[in-house]
Parts: C-alpha cells; structure tokens; sequence
C-alpha cells in the first residue's frame, strides 16, 4: 500500500486478511472496546442528534464557500507571519516540504500524526531527498519502525498486540535492557526515544484538524502531547491540510471539540488541543508554512452526491461499527483512508479512474451502522451506492451488467417475470439434492462458497394466488405449495 | 382497509409461503387484501449494485403498479426501505424528478409488514400461537432506514406459546448485503459465521426476521453448518395458530 493507491482489488485483498485469525482476533478486540465506549460517551449527551446537526450545517457552510474561505485563511495567516503554499497535487506538496527542508539544511524532521502527509507519500518523498521523517505518534512510530503501514485512521498499530510490540522495541530502539511487555514500560521506552528527538530536531511537519479563516489559526487535536511538542519546540514547523478542513469563525470549532473527540477515541474532551496562529516573536516556531492541498478535493466538492464526504472530521467512528471493516482490516482497503469513509473518499479523490479503488464502494453490506456514527451525518450508504453507480460507468459493459440487464428485462413485466421464474425453476434441476443447492456456477459461486440455497419451490406466490381466486372457498387458509 | 400487497421478487419466487402467510394474517385480521399481478421488483439489487438505469425503470413500474393503492405493504424492510428512502435519491441522480416527486408521494402509503402492524394498525396481539423457541434478528434497514424499533419484538412476545430469546450482538449485520454476498464471498462468510454462532448460542429452534434476503442467507450458512437450527419469516410465525402452523 502506498498513499492512495491500492494495489489490488479489495475483495482479493480482504480474502487474506480474512484468513488471518490472530489479525482477526486483535481487530474484534480493539474495535468492540472503542464502539461500546463511543456508545457511552455519546449517550451522555442528551443533544446529541442536533450536534450531528450543527457539525454538518457547519462544515456545509464552509465548503459551499470554499474558495472564498481559502482567500481568507491564506489573508490570516500571512498576516500573522506565516505562509501560504497552495498545492494542486501530492506532487507538488512533497516538492513544497522537501524545498523547506533544503532551505533550512535539515536531514531530520519530526512529524505529528498526519495522514494528509501519507496521502501524499511525503516520508518516501523525503527519504529520496536523503532528509528522514521521525514518526512521533506512538502508534504511528510502531507502524514506521515495523516497516508496516498504518490500518486505522486513529489507531495505526490496530493490528499489533502488545507481544508483537514488545519484540519490535526490543530489536528497533536499542534500549539497553530487555523490555518487559507491560504498556507503561514499553510507553518509557518510546518517550526516552522521542524525548531526545523532540529536543534536537529543527523541522517539525503537522497535519490540521481544523483552520480557522478569520484568524489564520490552525488546530491539532492529540491524545499523547507529541504534537504539542511538535509544535513548540522546532525552528521551522509546516502544516499540511485538505482544503476542506477551513472552517469559516472561530466559534466554529466548538461543535467539533464536542463531537470529535466523543466519537472518536469516546473522551468527553480530548487530552491535548493546540491552536496556532502564524508565529509568535521568541516563542514557538519562528518560520510557520502552511500547505494547502487540493488532491482531488475540488472535483470532490464538484459532485452534488459526493461532496458530503468532505465533512469528514477523521474521527473514524465509522470504522470501528463497521462490520466489514472489523472483518477485513484496515490494509485491505490499501489506501491511507481504510474504512467506511475511506470506501467513499479514495476513489473520489482518485476521480473515479483508479480501477482498484473503484472497487472499495462494494466493500460494504450497506447495513448503515457508519451513517448512524457519523458526527457529521455524512450519509456513507447513499454514497456507496452512488458511487459504485459511477465505477459501473467506467467500466462499461461486463458480464455482470448483461445479467443485471437481463434481470430488468425479466422484471419489466408480470407475466415476464412468471416466465423466468418458471425456466429458472426447470434449469436448476442438475444442483438440486434434498430441496438445497449446495454449489451454484459462474458470478453466483461465491454464495454457495459458504451457503446453501432453497431451490426454487414448485409454485411461486403469484401461481398460487391465481389458483386461490380461481377456486372460490380456498380462502385464506389456501394450500401451500 | 384496503390493503395491497407488494410481495417482493424474492419472495414470489423462493419464499411463496411468506407471501401466503401474510395474506392469512391481513385476511384474520379482516382487512381486504390485493394482489396485483403486473407487479415484480422494487429495483434494489440493480440499485444497490450500481445499475441506476436499470433500477429506476423497476421503479417507474412500481409506480404505475401501485399508484392508485391505498397502502402498501410488503414482507420486506429492504424493499421498503429502498422504495422509501433511495428510490426518490436515485430518482433525482439522474435528473429525473417527475418520478422522485411519484415515488415520493407514494411513500407515505408504503409498510414494511411489522411497522404496519404496530405502527399503523396499532396492533400488538395478532392472535397467533407458535409453540419454539425463537430468537429475532433486527435487520439493517428495518432497524437504520424504517427505523421500526422494538415492533417486530412486541409482536413475538403476544405470540402463544413462543420462547423469546435475545441474541447476543443483534444488531451487527449478518453479511448479505445483496450482490455483496456474491462480490466480497469472503468478508460476508466472516460476519455470518459470527452471526451464526450467535443464533446457535442462544439455543433457539429458529431465527427469525421480517425479511427473507436476510434469512436466506443466515439460512443458507445454518443449513450449511448441519446445525439444525432454521429460519422462519415473521409473517410466518404470526400466521401461525394452534390450527394451522406456517413454518
């Protein structure tokens, strides 16, 4: 996996992970916990349906203007000290980063968690320019230093157990005892390693939950203080942010800091929020860069259906009640945007064109839960449905859309229907044992990978209700078939 | 009242006995029940799969079907929650909002069966006996889309002779989904598996739920497990009486 970009087609991705027990075992734990506790947080506040509300009306307000905002984010910031880089693609950010570091001589950066920075690759773009990125994040220092991808918008090392992390810090931070696999002991372990880089690095990158047009501000919201460390301690700090995350007032944010952290790690209020507004003569950064990302967004926004996804507070609520997604993982998405959201956003931002993210839409049962969790009521099923209505357009016709034609047809009349119903009735003849179908061909297969089908009955209801009007007295109490 | 049943593909042609169990159930409960025989799809699957052109001319067919019904009631919180909720969505994607306005006014008037009962009717008790042990499986769109509730619930607790049992993790969707279940077989066999397991722990005979997609499914892989345990629509258990047992 890398950026965007998946691989292979998600169903032959989610095959494997599925076959993976403890991968399994360790995604049913994590997610069960997370969902139940959501559950908890969010029933305490009795107004929790108008913040969901509020938050979309908000981030509604701000993306229908969009452009305008920008202007005004870009004005704030430059009038505070800061400055505004605007990148039409990952390309361009990654050459915007890398040139910083240049221009400062940095061979070491640390980074905040930022998974805008992996949509665009950044920390192999950077690699390339012999400048190495130090993940500060706990979870996201697991990912790096096992070589591994992040498999969860909020909970990168998802997938890992404390064993498995144990083994990793023992071999990767050279610490000069063994490590037991208590937390709090492998948690020293991490901090001693961060603590040293926290203080001697110059160049710190941060990503942005939220930037606020009027004052130029910018927000990270984080549970560890790695990011506020991030944020203070360096020379040079670059933020990256999705165009979408502007909001228009300062008051703005309120509702996100009730909704946020609630649903995403089922805090009342998160541990660590930072606000930063250009830069601060003697303290903090003193030269503050902030890039803003297009990727994608605007045709995004562009789309009547499809610009809902761009309310997306990264909460990752979605995640965790989504039953594919506890089944699958977070890599077999292979994208940086796993999930519920994740099926409607990378192949959006990828317009459509990428055949192997055009097939996320279908990784999901369309059983709703993500909408029901969403803070920002984004309606995740409505789009899944959409959207694999725009990859079906790609790929012009298939097997799959003569069958689904041809059903139409059958269904485009009564007497029709009767009909096919009656053949389907004769053909199925060769499968049948004891009433069931055991093993279907073709497009069907997968079904009796795991299921047996009724056969088709001798009747069907339309026959029967024929013969019932046709014999008066059979009532309603009329033979079965 | 008049009532005019849309018996849903699925049902006509695997599950006919639900499609009848309904009609003894309307008929006990003395309303006029109508079978309109030019009827045949809702459009769901072509919708859900991403066949919109497809879809909406079944749609357009439902419309012309049932215009003129004074309510709508069907054996299926899927279908209902597609005519209710997507159909009018999908209308408008393509432009088309002389049939999101058709679809739209008819909505009002259509029932998933159990929300027909409770919600509309006002009825708990419907006077039937079903001698198991049964637990019920909320299904996604009646729960999400129909937002029915604890209907199907109250109606199972006034049946004679009936073990309620709770299913542990109900809520949690049991993998069809549709052409879902044929496209990703593998994540779909592991949420049934889980779905399954549940059922069987709770020792009941049958599983039961107000739509037969779903059944079929959990049906399938019960049937497949060897298990013993089976599943029964709704309709089919408040049909039943001490005379005559639907399934």
């Amino acid at each position: 996996m890398s950026g965007l970009h998946p691989s292979r087609p998600f169903p032959e991705a989610a095959r494997e992970a599925v076959g993976n027990p403890q991968l399994r075992a360790n995604l049913r734990k994590v997610t069960n916990t997370i969902r139940e506790k959501r559950l908890r947080a969010v029933e305490e506040l009795p107004h929790w349906e108008e913040l969901r509300q509020l938050g979309a009306a908000t981030k509604d307000a701000s993306l229908a203007n969009l452009s305008d905002r920008l202007l005004e984010l870009e004005a704030s910031v430059v009038a505070r000290g800061g400055r505004v880089h605007w990148a039409r693609d990952a390309a361009e950010a990654r050459e915007l980063v890398a040139q910083i570091a240049q221009a400062h001589q940095v061979t070491e950066l640390i980074k905040v968690k930022s998974i805008t920075s992996d949509e665009i690759e950044l920390n192999a773009a950077l690699d390339a320019h012999g400048i190495h990125a130090i993940e500060t994040d706990l979870a996201e220092l697991i990912v790096q230093l096992s070589h591994d991808t992040p498999s969860h918008i909020l909970v990168p090392a998802i997938h890992r157990n404390r064993a498995e992390i144990q083994a990793l810090f023992n071999r990767e931070l050279g610490d000069p005892q063994h490590l037991s696999d208590e937390p709090a002991v492998l948690a020293g372990a991490a901090r001693r390693y961060l603590r040293q880089k926290f203080l001697t690095t110059k160049m710190a990158v941060s990503g942005a939950n939220f930037a606020v047009a009027e004052t130029g501000t910018v927000c990270v919201v984080e549970s560890e203080g790695n990011g506020r460390m991030c944020v203070t301690l360096p020379e040079v700090l670059v933020s990256i942010m999705g165009i979408e995350k502007v909001l228009q007032t300062w008051e703005d944010i309120s509702v996100f800091m009730e909704v946020l952290p609630r649903s995403s790690t089922a805090e009342r209020m998160n541990p660590y929020t930072s606000f930063w507004s250009g830069v601060t003569p003697g303290d903090g950064p003193q030269e503050f860069h902030l890039i803003l990302l297009d990727n994608g967004r605007t045709d995004v926004l562009a789309d009547e259906v499809g610009r809902q996804t761009l309310r997306c507070i990264r909460c990752s609520a979605c995640l965790n009640v989504c039953p594919v997604y506890e089944r699958a993982g977070g890599h077999a998405y292979g994208s940086v945007y796993p999930g519920p959201i994740g099926a409607i956003l990378t192949p959006q931002l990828l317009n459509m064109t990428d055949k192997n993210a055009n097939t996320l839409p279908g990784a999901s049962s369309l059983c709703g839960a993500c909408y029901d969790a969403c803070p920002v009521r984004i309606n995740i099923p409505q789009v899944l449905i959409y959207l694999r209505g725009e990859a079906n357009d790609q790929k012009g016709v298939t097997l799959e859309s003569l069958a689904m034609q041809g059903m139409r047809y059958a269904m485009s009349e009564g007497w029709r229907f009767e009909g096919a119903v009656k053949l389907a009735r004769l053909g199925q003849g060769p499968l049948v044992r004891n009433g069931q179908i055991t093993a279907l061909p073709g497009l069907l297969g997968g079904w009796t990978q795991s299921r047996d089908l009724s056969a088709f009955p001798p009747q069907s209801f339309r026959e029967w209700w024929r013969t019932r009007n046709a014999e008066p007295g059979a009532g309603s109490e009329g033979g079965q078939p | 009242m008049k009532i005019d049943l849309f018996i849903t593909c699925l049902n006509d042609a695997l599950f006919p006995q639900t499609g009848q169990a309904t009609v003894a159930l309307l008929e006990r409960l003395g309303h006029e029940v109508r079978f309109n025989a030019a009827q045949t799809c809702c459009g769901q699957m072509h919708l859900n799969t991403g066949y919109r052109t497809d879809a909406l001319s079944l749609v357009r067919k439902f419309v012309d079907d049932f215009r003129d019904a004074e309510v709508i009631v069907l054996p299926s919180g899927s279908c209902a929650a597609m005519l209710r909720e997507l159909a009018p969505d999908a209308a408008h994607w393509e432009g088309d909002e002389a049939l999101r306005d058709e679809v739209r006014a008819l909505s009002g008037r259509i029932f998933e069966l159990s929300e027909f009962l409770v919600k509309k009717l006002g009825v708990t008790d419907v006077g039937a006996a079903y001698p198991h042990r049964v637990t019920y499986h909320p299904t996604c769109h009646a729960m999400r889309s129909l937002h029915v509730g604890d209907a199907p619930l109250q109606l199972l607790r006034n049946v004679r002779g009936l073990t309620l049992l709770e299913l542990p993790h109900a809520d949690e969707c049991c993998g069809f989904g549709g052409t879902f279940s044929v496209k990703n077989p593998d994540v779909s066999t592991a949420m049934l598996a889980d779905k399954a397991r549940h059922i069987l722990e709770t020792g009941a005979e049958a599983c039961t739920a107000g739509d037969n997609s779903c059944l079929m499914h959990i049906g399938g892989g019960l049937h497949r497990l060897r298990s013993g345990a089976r599943t029964v629509h709704l309709a089919e258990i408040l049909a039943s009486t001490e005379a005559k047992v639907w399934a």
